[in-house]
C-alpha cells in the first residue's frame, strides 16, 4: 500500500533543476499529494510565470514516482506561489550554495528606493550592494558584496 | 456572441499583449546597452511569454476543438492577433523600448489589480500570478524613465521623443467592445474605463519626477485589438513563426 507519507518522502529526493542544492520540497512548489484508485496526482505551482525549469521539474516527478505508482503532474496557479513557502532547510542549503536566501522584504513598489539589505552568503557582511533587480533566472537578483567583493545572487523574496 | 467565445477573445487578447511584447523585448537579446539591461529585457520578456502560455492554455481550453497553445501562438496570421499597436511598435532605441514598457507596465499592474476579483477563476488566478511579476516590470520601466528624463540634455531630448511617440498608442490600452460588456455584466471582465484615472495620474506623477512633458497632443491609433495593425506586426510574426511554418510540429 503506498501511502502519500511515501510519496513525500519521494518527492524530497526531486532537484530543481536550476538550483540543484535544493529540492522540489524545499522550494515549496508541491501543493498537495493524494492518491486516488492506486493513482497518484502531485499538484505543483510555477515559481514564475515563464519559468521554464517546470516542464523539467514534472519530468523528474514521474521519473521518481512511476517505479512505484501510476503518476499524473498537475499545474495549478492559486494561491500564487510566494517565498514564504520555501522551508528554513532550503533557505540554509541555498546560501551554503552561494545565493543569499529571501529576506522578508518586498521591494518592488517605492521607485529608488533602498535596496533590500542581503548579507553576503561568503562573508556574512551586510555591506552589499544591489547591481540589478534581474538576476539569471526570473526568480534571482544580481548583488555584489563591497567587503569581500564576491558577485552572487539573491533568491527576490516574492509574495 | 455566447459568453465562451466572448470569454476566449477576452483571454487572447490578453495572451496577445504579453506574447508580441515578450517576442519584442526578446529581440534586445544580446543587444542590450549595458550586461544587466540585457539580462533585465529578457527575463521581463520571459515573464510575459510564461504569462502568455498560461494564458493560450486557457484559451485553448475554451475553444475545445483540439487547437494546442503552440498552434494558437504561432499558426495564426496577423489578422487574427488582437494585440496593442502598442506593443508591436518596434525597439527602436532603449529609450523607445522604455517608453513602450511604461506604459504597457502601468496599465497592466492596474489591470491584473483589478482582474484578481473576476468571477472568473481561472482569469484571477491568472492575474494574481502575473502580478507579482507585473510589479517588478512596472518599477523597472518607471526607474528608467526618471534616469533617463533628469538625466543628461541628450537622454531627456531621447526620451522626450519616446515617450512622445508612444502616446498616441495609448489611447487603444482602453479599448472596449461588445466582449468586454458582455463580460463586465457577469463581473468577468472589467470596465477599462474604471481604470483610466489611476493609470493617467501614475503616468503623470512619473514623467514629472523625470522632468518630463506629459504629452498634449490628442493624435491616436487604435486597431489591434480587432486585427487591423501595423506593417511591423507581419514582420514580427514573420521571425517568430519561421520555424513552425518552415518545419511544422517541429518541437524541442
Amino acid at each position: 500500500m503506498v501511502t502519500t507519507e511515501l510519496i513525500w518522502k519521494l518527492l524530497d529526493q526531486v532537484a530543481d533543476p536550476e538550483i540543484p542544492v535544493l529540492t522540489i520540497a524545499d522550494l515549496g512548489i508541491v501543493r498537495t499529494v493524494e492518491i486516488i484508485d492506486n493513482k497518484c496526482i502531485v499538484t505543483i505551482t510555477p515559481t514564475y510565470s515563464g519559468c521554464p525549469a517546470m516542464h523539467q521539474i514534472e519530468e523528474e516527478i514521474l521519473k521518481a514516482l512511476s517505479p512505484t505508482i501510476t503518476t499524473e503532474v498537475k499545474s495549478t496557479l492559486s494561491p500564487a506561489w510566494t517565498t514564504d513557502w520555501m522551508s528554513e532547510k532550503g533557505k540554509e542549503k541555498l546560501r551554503e550554495y552561494g545565493i543569499a536566501p529571501p529576506e522578508n522584504e518586498v521591494d518592488k513598489s517605492v521607485l529608488f528606493a533602498k535596496p533590500t539589505v542581503v548579507p553576503c552568503p561568503k562573508c556574512n557582511s551586510k555591506n552589499t550592494r544591489m547591481v540589478s533587480q534581474f538576476g539569471s533566472t526570473a526568480c534571482k537578483a544580481h548583488y555584489q558584496c563591497n567587503q569581500c567583493l564576491e558577485p552572487f545572487d539573491y533568491f527576490k523574496c516574492l509574495r | 456572441m455566447t459568453v465562451k467565445e466572448a470569454l476566449y477573445t477576452y483571454v487572447v487578447r490578453i495572451a496577445d499583449d504579453s506574447l508580441i511584447l515578450g517576442q519584442r523585448l526578446a529581440e534586445w537579446c544580446g543587444h542590450g546597452p549595458i550586461l544587466e539591461e540585457d539580462i533585465a529585457l529578457t527575463n521581463i520578456s520571459l515573464d510575459l511569454i510564461g504569462q502568455a502560455t498560461n494564458l493560450f492554455q486557457y484559451a485553448v481550453t475554451l475553444e475545445d476543438n483540439g487547437r494546442t497553445e503552440d498552434q494558437l501562438a504561432f499558426l495564426r496570421v496577423d489578422r487574427e492577433y488582437s494585440n496593442l499597436l502598442l506593443v508591436e511598435q518596434p525597439n527602436k532605441d532603449f529609450g523607445y523600448t522604455i517608453a513602450r514598457q511604461f506604459y504597457f507596465d502601468a496599465f497592466r499592474k492596474l489591470f491584473f489589480e483589478a482582474l484578481t476579483n473576476s468571477e472568473d477563476t481561472q482569469l484571477a488566478a491568472i492575474a494574481e500570478k502575473s502580478l507579482k511579476e507585473t510589479k517588478y516590470h512596472l518599477k523597472h520601466s518607471s526607474e528608467w524613465i526618471i534616469r533617463l528624463g533628469d538625466g543628461t540634455e541628450e537622454s531627456h531630448q531621447r526620451i522626450q521623443e519616446a515617450v512622445n511617440f508612444h502616446w498616441r498608442f495609448t489611447h487603444e490600452l482602453f479599448f472596449q467592445n461588445e466582449v468586454d460588456k458582455t463580460l463586465i455584466e457577469l463581473g468577468i471582465g472589467l470596465d477599462l474605463a474604471t481604470l483610466f484615472d489611476d493609470w493617467k495620474n501614475y503616468v503623470s506623477n512619473v514623467l514629472q519626477q523625470a522632468t518630463l512633458e506629459l504629452p498634449s497632443h490628442s493624435f491616436k491609433l487604435e486597431g489591434g485589438r480587432t486585427g487591423m495593425h501595423s506593417e511591423h506586426l507581419g514582420y514580427l510574426l514573420a521571425e517568430m513563426q519561421y520555424m513552425q511554418r518552415a518545419f511544422p510540429n517541429l518541437t524541442w
